[in-house]
């Protein structure tokens, strides 16, 4: 796992807030030296590398059901993975692949379990929504949405109630975020002063729907406002801006001061799950974010101005990064389907 | 004419109380709106006033006196003018006359819907999970839940318990009563009015590997919570191949209490036992509910335990034992017979007992299988009683369709057709939400009267 993120008051570019607000001035951005802009470019890639395979091997009728991919949004869950402590837990919704990957669950258990193998996580009994890795603190992988987040505060009231020290991280979409439950736990994780870091990735779109058209107000980073939880818009787009922006929020949370939210203005390249054709947006606005805010590029662009990494480094991280995928992709067509007899299996300790 | 005050009922389900202090002496004057006097159920402690003004006359019940009954006469007031010699023409005539409309109203849905507890009857089987020459002491359902969560949260620092009014107010039914103060705010948990939010909390309190108990304030709120009831809590454990599970229990008041209307008289039973990933269980004695409480506490699984408010109240024999756990998924034989098997479950339970007692008047035996757990069913047991009796009469309060009874009646045909000398019975509530007005709550419940003659129309003697 990567060091805690230094922090500096460097200016950036915002990419994509559509408002203007007085508190988002000067977005915190960690610097982030030589190993973490390489461990972030790795970590992203992968993920990246995972979903276009998982994409073509649901093309291929290899992968059933629902899809949802995480490509364009790998820069959230690296940063906080990056800014996280050992024992510090995650858990989200039904676009979970990079989460797994991010918490250093096996890339192939997982494509396994997409593919429904016996090797995969859940023995294939879960699904792409349904993975879990108590070991690496990752609860899911879960397909209501908004149940996580009352799950999550659990996660915070048992770190509360244990005194371990450690935080969960609750991540929820822009959808989610007027779910009825989200609120219930608002006000519980206040009331008690659970550490929890509510991680609202708002990708524009809760399926088909635009955020103006779902939700009243559109700055969820202050959704938690009435309860007195502090939130923050950060570019979901920037490694190290949501690096920077978990550290301070966990931190928050690790000191005894309750939850803390943290809106990630991110964007998510494919459709809501692969048999969306995402018709409710214009070819123009995806292919903008992709050429100019892509939280990968950034980050090749940094190493190879600070000379950190040559194009051949470069090449040779993706050339690793294809092998651990393809790798992946070959054990999750190969491993054979659950036995019949697990049908009646894990239903009851 | 004196007015008669009378002994008031001060929750749905109250039958009696003790009158804990007289608040007003005799001769004192009495506007409306004093408080006169303190009542103790066995829930709380509640000030009764006067409605009508005038001078307390005669104090009939004194302070200090235990179980006087709803209605019954406590005191006289004296209206202006009138001086004591009223009072002994009023004190001759009995309280039914005096308020005959009144007294109709408040006791029927007591007579409809609460049983008297009842001592055990002779014929009632041991229970096998008892060791022979254990002693027994008595204890109410609520003492016995109340005990159960005691010595499982002193047996295991991770069990906490949480629900609204669990603690500073004692439980709403008073079911946790005196646990914040043995175990603290920190595991006894007042939670804000928000079931989806605290159950989902505490599933995920559960996955981290805490052992929380949900209570409800009643399983009718617990409708808001059911998403995570059940697609969190039943079925993560099968979702991830069985590297993580919720050890949880849901508990809570379930099924009709009394004059509460529909939105607060439904038995789930059959709801939850649905869903594989549950474990359901519905105790009726305080035997039950201590054994089987303890026992969902310390099971690894997501249990929904129904409790009944009409039962809390009731007193059962209970082995006085250090740790007395029953096993989840064992039926208990409440009592033999040979002619006709009886299958119940939680306040169904109370039902069937009173006709088996009946019935062996008309001298017909009736065995009752008391279910204590609805998933899993512990078809075996029912299955060796209708063999010997070949009659099975199901009683329950829910409602019929798709019920626990149906499922029963599925289960016992196909595995002991061949046994059965009459079709099954069924007696359960009604199929109709459950009304408020007093005779029609009575209509809807099941009664004593209805198991007889279901049992009378399987064994042909009707």
């Amino acid at each position: 796992m990567a060091a805690t993120s230094k922090t500096t008051s460097a200016s950036s570019k915002s990419t994509s807030r559509t408002r203007s607000s007085a508190k988002k001035a000067e977005p915190a951005i960690a610097e982030f030296d030589k190993d973490q802009e390489l461990h972030a470019y790795r970590e992203m890639l992968l993920i990246r590398r995972f979903e276009e395979k998982a994409g073509q091997l649901y093309g291929m009728g290899l992968i059933g059901g629902f899809c949802h991919l995480y490509i364009g949004q790998e820069a959230v869950v690296v940063g906080l993975q990056m800014a996280k402590k050992d024992g510090d837990q995650m858990i989200t919704g039904y676009r979970d692949h990079g989460h797994m990957l991010a918490m250093d669950l096996d890339p192939k258990g997982v494509m396994a379990e997409l593919t429904g193998r016996r090797g995969g996580l859940s023995k294939g009994k879960g699904g792409s929504m349904h993975m879990f890795s108590k070991e690496k603190h990752f609860y899911g992988g879960h397909g209501i949405v908004g149940a996580q987040v009352p799950l999550g505060t659990g996660l915070g009231f048992a770190n509360k109630y244990r005194e371990n020290g450690n935080v969960a991280m609750a991540f929820f979409g822009d959808g989610a975020s007027n779910q009825g439950q989200v609120y219930e736990s608002f006000n519980m994780a206040e009331l008690w002063k659970l550490p929890v870091v509510y991680v609202i990735e708002n990708n524009k779109y809760g399926m088909g729907t635009s955020v103006a058209r779902a939700s009243a107000t559109t700055d969820l980073s202050k959704r938690g406002e009435s309860f007195g939880i502090p939130g923050e818009q950060v570019d979901g787009m920037d490694v190290r801006a949501v690096s920077a922006a978990g550290a301070k929020a966990l931190e928050w949370c690790r000191s005894g001061k309750g939850p803390y939210i943290l809106e990630m203005i991110t964007y998510r390249y494919r459709g809501h799950s692969m048999s969306d054709p995402a018709k409710y947006r214009s070819k123009d606005e995806v292919q903008k974010m992709r050429t100019e805010h892509d939280p990968i590029e950034q980050v090749r662009k940094r190493l190879i101005e600070k000379n950190w990494a040559s194009e051949d480094d470069l090449k040779g991280i993706d050339k690793d990064v294809r092998a651990r995928v393809a790798e992946a992709a070959e054990f999750a067509q190969t491993d054979p389907e659950p036995d019949a007899s697990e049908l009646y299996t894990d239903i009851l300790i | 004419m004196p007015i008669d005050i009378l002994m008031p009922a001060l929750s749905p389900t109250m039958e009696e109380g003790k009158l804990a202090k007289w608040l007003k002496s005799e001769g004192d004057t009495v506007s409306a709106g004093d408080v006169i006097a303190e009542i103790e159920t066995d829930k709380a402690t509640m000030e009764v006033e006067a409605v009508d003004e005038g001078t307390l006359g005669k104090i009939l019940v004194a302070e200090g006196t235990d179980a006087v009954k709803v209605n019954e006469k406590i005191a006289i007031l004296l209206a202006e003018g009138e001086d004591a010699s009223a009072i002994d023409a009023a004190a001759s005539a009995p309280a039914a006359e005096a308020a005959p409309a009144k007294q109709e109203a408040a006791s029927a849905p007591a007579v409809a819907s609460a049983p008297t507890p009842q001592a055990p009857a002779p014929e009632t089987a041991e229970d096998p999970e008892v060791p022979a020459g254990t002693s027994m002491k008595s204890s109410t359902v609520r003492e016995a839940l109340r005990d159960a969560m005691a010595e499982e949260m002193r047996r295991d620092g991770d069990v906490f318990v949480m629900g609204e009014e669990v603690a500073e107010y004692q439980g709403a039914y008073k079911i946790t009563q005196g646990l914040l103060a043995e175990f603290s705010d920190k595991r006894v948990i007042d939670t804000p009015i928000t079931e989806h939010g605290f159950a989902g909390l505490g599933v995920g309190a559960a996955m981290a590997g805490l052992r929380p108990i949900v209570e409800f304030m009643t399983f009718n709120f617990a409708m808001q919570a059911m998403d995570q009831i059940i697609n969190s809590a039943a079925k993560t454990l099968y979702m991830s191949g069985g590297q993580m599970g919720a050890p949880i229990v849901f508990r809570g008041p379930n099924g009709a209490a009394a004059r509460v209307g529909a939105q607060h008289s439904q038995d789930y039973a059959a709801w939850f036992a649905h869903v594989p990933g549950l474990k359901v269980v519905q105790p009726y004695s305080a035997a039950d509910a201590k054994g089987l409480l303890k026992a969902a506490i310390r099971d690894p699984n997501p249990v929904i335990f129904l409790e009944n408010e009409i039962l809390y109240g009731h007193s059962f024999e209970i082995p006085d034992m250090d740790d007395f756990v029953l096993p989840i998924g064992k039926a208990k034989i409440e009592r033999g017979g040979t002619d006709v098997t009886l299958v119940s479950w939680g306040i169904g339970m109370t039902y069937a007992m009173k006709a088996a007692e009946e019935l062996a008047g008309m001298g017909i035996s009736a065995e009752v299988v008391n279910l204590r757990t609805i998933r899993p069913l512990d078809i075996d047991t029912v299955l060796a009683s209708v063999r010997k009796t070949g009659r099975l009469v199901t009683v329950e309060e829910a409602f019929p369709m798709c019920s626990v009874s149906s499922e029963i009646a599925f289960q016992v045909q196909e595995k002991a057709f061949d046994y059965l000398d009459a079709p099954i019975a069924r007696v359960t509530g009604k199929d109709v939400p459950m009304p408020y007005a007093a005779n029609l709550e009575k209509l809807a419940l099941p009664n004593v009267g209805e198991v007889i003659d279901a049992v009378k129309a399987v064994t042909y003697t009707a």
